[in-house]
C-alpha cells in the first residue's frame, strides 16, 4: 500500500496552488515603490578593446537618472572562482578579474561594458541604444576554437596568459604510468573523440534582480533569481563591493528554474545594488530572453579524446582521457570545479577498471562563462565513458548488454574505493540493470524493430549505466581540493507556542518541490501533521547560513540538516516531558506524536510539551532553557552516488535522418525516496534535458564569436511532441549509508545517464540497419548529422 | 497615453496605455495581474498565453491597444468562483505537471483552449497543441497526463509513472 502521508508518500505540492493560481511571486512580479530599472549595454563583438564610452548623450535623455561603465567599479573587487584548481605541474590556475562592468576590454558577445538607469523600462532601453551607439570599441579578432586558442599565444583572451590556458589537470596524476603502461599492454584499446556540445541552461524564468538601499540603516536589500542567496552575499560582501556581510540581505522568493545557470553571482546583481545607493530608489533589472542566450553561464562544451584498454573478451583494463574544456571569457563560480572534480571524479563510472587516468586543459575563449548546467562535469565524464564502451564492444564484436554484466561493480565490493579517489558507499548496479531490461521489454526489441521496418524505419536500443556523485559536499574533502567554501547545509526548526511548526532552511526550491517534502519529512519525524508544518526558504535574513540548492544536495545535505535539528527538538522535548511525568529521562519514549513514559500510560502530546516550553510554568527553568527552537548545520561525510541503467529506443528515418526517441526507460538506485511523484518528475525533467542535448540543442558561435544560436527561433528547446512518454524506476534501493535519510540525490541523474543512451542507440539503429561504417556521429543528432553520416 | 478598457476575468478594467505597449505589459505593470509570465522575446515560449474573446494567444505578441474592448481571461481567473483549483489546473497538481511554475500559467491556458476545442484529446493531439509551450522543467510527461486526466480520461495507463 503506498503511504499517504510523511515519508515515502507521494503528496501533492503545496507550493502548486500558488503557481497554479497565478500567485507565485517572481524577481520580476515585484513592484517596489519607486522603482527605477537597469538596462545593460553589452558588447556586439567578441574581444574588443574599449577606446571610449561617451554617455553625455545619453544621460541627457529623457527619464535618464544615471549611466554606469567599468569605470565607476574599478576600486571595488571581482567576482572570484569558487575553487582554486591547481596544475599538474603545481602551479595554481590563472584567475582574471571579473569585474561588474567590462572594463578596458569587452571579452565576449553580450559582455555587459555599461548600465543605463532610467525611470522607466523603455527610457532605459532607448538610452542604452545611445549609448552603444556613442562607444568606441576596437574590435580584435576572436578566440573562439579551443584547439587555436591554445597553439597560439600571440592572440590572448586576457593579456596576462599567454596560451589562454586556465591550467592543465590531472587526475589521478599518480595514476598516469600506470595508465599507460596497461593501455600499452591491453589486447585491445578502442579510441574515440567526441564532443560534449555546448548548451545554454535556459531557465524558463529570465535572470532578474532588484537592488535596495536604505539610507535610514546603511542596509541593502537583493532580491534576485537565485539557487543560493547566502553564497551571493557572501560573494557580494566578501569579494565584489565589500557592503559588510549583516548590511545585506538576499531574497530569492519564487524562482523559474535554475538548472545550475542561477547558482552564480552575475555583475547585474552588484550593479543593480551599486545603482540603488547612489540613486536612493529600488532598481530592477530583468534579462531579456536574448540576454539570457548572451550571458547566461552555458554548459558543457568539452573536446575529449578518451581511449579504453581492454581484453579481447571485453575486461576493461584501463581509461585514459584528454580533454579540452572551454570555460569562456572569465571563470564563472563553480567553473573550474566542474570539469575538473566533478567529472574526473566519475572517470571509472560502474565498473571495476583498476587504472584510470584524466587529463584536461580549462580554456580561455571570447564566449559566455561556460559553468555547471544540470549534472555539471558528471554528463560529461558519462558520455565519454559509455558511448567509449558501446564502441568497443562492437569493435570486439560483443554484447553491449554482456561488456556491462562484465565489468560492473558487484554488490559485495561495496565500500568501493576507484582508481580516481572516491569511495563509493553501496550500490547494487546488477539490480538496476536488470531491472531496465524488464521494464523496457528488451526481449520483444525484435518484434518491434520488425514493425519498425515495416513503416520504413530503422530501430536501435541503446544502454547507459552510470553512477555519479553528489549530495555536495564533505567539507573536509572538497577544502583538500581546492575549495574556497565549506558544503554543509543548514536547518533551523522553530516549534511555536501553539504546536505549529516553521522550518527555515538553507537549500533554495526553484521546482524541487522543498516546502512539501521537508513538511513530509518533519512530520513523519514528528507525528504531526504537514499541514502544521511550514517551510522558509531564499531569504538570508531569517533562514541560517546555507550553501543552497545543486549538485542533487537539498535532500541528501539539507534534508539531513532538517533531520538532525528535529532529533534535537525531540531531545530537548523530552527533557521537558520527563519533568512533567515526573519521570527519568531514559524512561521518555517519543513516539506517534507523543512523550509517553515506557511501560506506563502516563503521556504528554506534543503541543502540550510546546506550550510548555513557551509558558514554562511547569518547566525545568534550572537547567533547561525555555523554548523550542533548534538548528543544526549537517556536513556530509562523503558524496553520494546515485546510480542507474538507462535504455533507449529511436527510430531513425533513413530517408532523412531523423531521429526519434519512441521509449526511454530508466531504472535508478536514489537510495530512499521521500517522495516518489516529485522523484519521478526530477527524472523526467533531466531525461528530458539529456535528450535535447543528444539530438536537437546546440549552441553555436561562428568564428568571429557571434552567436548564432540567440533566441528560440535558432536554438532547439525540447518541446511536448519531441519527447516520449518516460518509463521511470526507483525500485532497487541500496541506502547511502552516511546520511541520516539513506538519500542519494535526484536531480540530475536523467541529465546525467541519457545523452549516451540516445546515441548508443541511433548507432545500434544505423549498425543494425547495415550502415556499419557509422560508428560515432557528434551530438546533437540533428537530421543532416545522421543522413551525412549514413552517406559516409 | 491612451486609456485603454478590457474585461478581465469578468471585471471591466482600464489603464494607460502607449502605442507600444503590449498586452503582456499591460496585464503585469498596468493592472498587476502578474500570473501571465513572459519568458521570452521572440514568441515562442507561450508562458504569456491568456485568452482573448475565448482564443489562446501569446500576450506578448498582441498590443494592448488593440484588445480594446475584448474579454480576456489570465490564469487568476481559472479558479472555480469559490477560489478551489478548476479542474485543469486541479489535474497539474494531481499529476504534477509542473515544478518551477513558470510556464505553468501559459501551459494551463492553453490546456484549457484545447479541451474547448477537442474534448478528448489523444496523447499526440495534447503533444502537437503544446508545440507552442516550453516547459524546462517536466519534460512534458506529467503535462501531457494532467490535461489528458483533466479531459475525463484515464491515465492510469500511461507508462509507468
Ligand atoms: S513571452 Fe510570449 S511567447 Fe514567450
Ligand atoms: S515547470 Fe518550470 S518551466 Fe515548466
Amino acid at each position: 500500500m503506498p503511504k499517504d502521508h510523511g515519508i515515502g508518500a507521494s503528496s501533492k505540492r503545496r507550493e502548486d496552488v500558488r503557481f497554479l493560481t497565478g500567485k507565485g511571486v517572481y524577481t520580476d512580479d515585484m513592484a517596489m515603490q519607486g522603482q527605477v530599472h537597469a538596462v545593460m549595454v553589452r558588447s556586439t563583438v567578441a574581444h574588443g578593446k574599449i577606446v571610449s564610452i561617451d554617455t553625455s548623450g545619453a544621460l541627457e535623455m529623457p527619464g535618464v537618472l544615471a549611466v554606469f561603465t567599468g569605470e565607476d567599479f574599478v576600486e571595488v573587487g571581482g567576482n572570484p572562482a569558487g575553487w582554486l584548481i591547481h596544475s599538474r605541474n603545481g602551479e595554481p590556475m590563472r584567475e582574471p578579474k571579473r569585474p561588474v562592468l567590462a572594463h578596458g576590454k569587452v571579452r565576449h558577445v553580450g559582455d555587459a561594458y555599461a548600465a543605463v538607469i532610467a525611470e522607466t523600462y523603455a527610457q532605459a532601453k532607448d538610452a542604452a541604444e545611445a549609448v552603444a551607439a556613442a562607444a568606441q570599441i576596437a574590435e580584435l579578432p576572436a578566440i573562439i576554437d579551443m584547439k587555436t586558442a591554445v597553439a597560439d599565444s600571440s592572440n590572448r583572451v586576457h593579456d596576462e596568459i599567454p596560451d589562454n590556458v586556465c591550467f592543465d589537470w590531472g587526475w589521478v596524476e599518480d595514476n598516469r604510468a600506470a595508465v599507460d603502461a596497461a593501455m600499452k599492454a591491453a589486447p585491445h584499446v578502442t579510441t574515440l573523440e567526441l564532443v560534449n556540445n555546448r548548451l545554454v541552461p535556459n531557465a524558463i524564468e529570465p535572470r532578474a534582480s532588484i537592488g535596495e538601499y536604505f539610507p535610514g540603516t546603511g542596509n541593502y536589500k537583493l532580491t534576485t533569481t537565485s539557487q543560493n542567496p547566502h553564497m551571493t552575499q557572501l560573494l557580494i560582501s566578501a569579494f565584489v563591493l565589500g557592503i559588510p556581510e549583516h548590511k545585506l540581505t538576499v531574497v530569492a522568493p519564487d524562482v523559474g528554474g535554475g538548472f545550475g545557470s542561477k547558482i552564480y553571482h552575475y555583475g547585474e546583481e552588484a550593479l543593480v545594488l551599486a545603482a540603488s545607493k547612489k540613486l536612493g530608489r529600488p532598481v530592477a533589472w530583468t534579462a531579456e530572453r536574448s540576454e539570457s542566450f548572451l550571458s547566461d553561464a552555458h554548459g558543457r562544451d568539452h573536446v575529449t579524446k578518451i581511449e579504453v584498454g581492454a581484453t579481447l573478451d571485453g575486461e576493461i583494463l584501463a581509461f585514459r582521457t584528454e580533454t579540452l574544456a572551454n570555460v569562456g571569457a572569465y571563470l564563472s563560480n563553480f567553473a573550474t570545479v566542474t570539469p575538473t572534480f566533478l567529472h574526473g571524479t566519475v572517470m571509472a563510472g560502474p565498473y571495476k577498471v583498476p587504472h584510470v587516468y584524466v587529463n584536461l586543459k580549462t580554456v580561455f575563449t571570447n564566449t559566455a562563462p561556460v559553468d555547471a548546467y544540470r549534472g555539471a562535469g558528471r554528463p560529461e565524464a558519462t558520455y565519454s565513458l559509455e558511448r567509449v564502451v558501446d564502441k568497443m564492444a562492437r569493435e570486439l564484436k560483443l554484447d553491449p548488454i554482456e561488456v556491462r554484466r562484465k565489468n560492473l561493480l558487484t554488490p559485495d565490493q561495496f565500500p568501493y574505493t576507484t582508481p580516481v579517489a572516491v569511495i563509493y558507499d553501496t550500490g547494487n548496479y546488477q539490480a538496476t540493470l536488470e531491472k531496465s531490461l524488464e521494464l523496457a521489454d528488451y526481449d520483444g526489441f525484435g518484434a518491434r524493430a520488425a514493425d519498425s521496418a515495416k513503416r520504413g524505419k530503422l530501430r536501435g536500443i541503446g544502454l547507459s549505466t552510470w553512477v555519479e556523485a553528489c549530495g555536495l559536499a564533505p567539507s573536509h574533502l572538497v577544502g583538500v581540493l581546492g575549495a574556497r567554501v565549506g558544503l554543509y547545509d543548514a536547518a533551523t526548526v522553530r516549534v511555536n507556542a501553539t504546536g505549529s511548526l516553521s522550518v527555515m532552511v538553507g537549500a533554495h526550491s526553484h521546482g524541487q518541490g522543498h516546502e512539501t517534502v521537508f513538511a513530509q519529512i518533519v512530520a513523519d519525524k514528528l507525528g504531526i501533521p504537514e499541514e502544521n508544518i511550514d517551510i522558509v526558504h531564499g531569504d538570508t535574513s531569517k533562514v541560517p547560513f546555507g550553501m543552497g540548492t545543486y549538485g542533487s544536495r537539498s535532500l541528501a545535505v539539507c534534508g539531513s540538516a532538517v533531520t538532525k535539528a528535529v532529533d534535537k527538538i525531540i531531545a530537548k522535548g523530552k527533557k521537558i516531558a520527563a519533568h512533567m511525568l515526573e519521570a527519568a529521562e531514559g524512561d521518555i519514549v517519543f513516539e506517534n506524536g507523543s512523550f509517553s513514559v515506557a511501560g506506563t500510560d502516563k503521556s504528554k502530546s506534543f503541543g502540550e510539551i510546546a506550550f510548555s516550553a513557551y509558558v514554562p510554568h511547569n518547566y525545568p527553568l534550572e537547567t533547561l532553557e525555555p523554548g523550542l527552537e533548534e538548528t543544526a548545520f549537517y556536513d556530509p561525510g562523503n558524496f553520494t552516488y546515485p546510480a542507474g541503467a538507462y535504455l533507449c529506443e529511436v527510430e531513425v528515418d533513413p530517408e532523412t535522418g531523423k531521429v526519434e526517441v519512441v521509449n526511454f526507460t530508466c531504472a535508478d538506485d536514489f537510495g530512499n525516496v521521500m517522495n516518489p511523484m516529485i522523484v519521478e518528475g526530477q527524472v523526467h525533467g533531466g531525461v528530458a534535458q539529456g535528450i535535447g542535448q543528444a539530438i536537437i540543442e546546440q549552441t553555436s558561435y561562428d568564428a568571429d564569436g557571434q552567436l548564432l544560436s540567440g533566441s528560440y527561433m535558432e536554438y532547439a528547446m525540447p518541446r511536448a511532441d519531441d519527447m516520449p512518454m518516460f518509463t521511470v524506476d526507483h525500485s532497487c534501493v541500496t541506502p547511502c549509508t552516511h546520511n541520516p535519510l539513506g538519500a542519494k540525490g535526484c536531480g540530475e541523474a536523467g541529465a546525467i545517464g541519457s545523452p549516451p543512451a540516445v546515441v548508443n542507440a541511433v548507432i545500434d539503429a544505423l549498425q543494425r540497419g547495415g550502415y556499419t561504417h557509422v560508428t560515432h556521429v557528434d551530438m546533437p543528432l540533428t537530421p543532416s548529422r545522421v543522413w551525412q553520416a549514413m552517406q559516409g | 497615453m491612451t486609456k485603454v478598457t478590457m474585461t478581465v476575468n469578468g471585471k471591466s478594467v482600464s489603464a494607460d496605455s502607449e502605442a507600444r505597449t503590449l498586452l503582456s505589459e499591460f496585464l503585469r505593470e498596468g493592472l498587476r495581474l502578474t500570473g501571465t509570465h513572459v519568458g521570452c522575446d521572440t514568441s515562442q515560449c507561450g508562458a504569456c498565453v491568456v485568452h482573448v474573446d475565448g482564443l489562446a494567444v501569446k500576450s506578448c505578441t498582441v498590443l494592448a491597444q488593440d484588445v480594446a474592448g475584448a474579454e480576456v481571461r489570465t490564469i487568476e481567473g481559472m479558479a472555480n468562483a469559490d477560489g478551489s483549483l478548476g479542474v485543469i489546473q486541479q489535474a497539474f497538481q494531481d499529476h504534477h505537471g509542473l515544478q518551477c511554475g513558470f510556464c505553468t500559467p501559459g501551459m494551463v491556458m492553453t490546456a484549457a483552449s484545447l479541451l474547448k476545442d477537442n474534448p478528448k484529446p489523444t496523447e499526440h493531439e495534447v503533444r502537437e497543441y503544446l508545440e507552442g509551450n516550453i516547459c524546462r522543467c517536466t519534460g512534458y510527461h506529467n503535462i501531457v497526463k494532467a490535461i489528458m486526466a483533466a479531459s475525463g480520461q484515464d491515465v492510469s495507463a500511461i507508462a509507468a509513472e
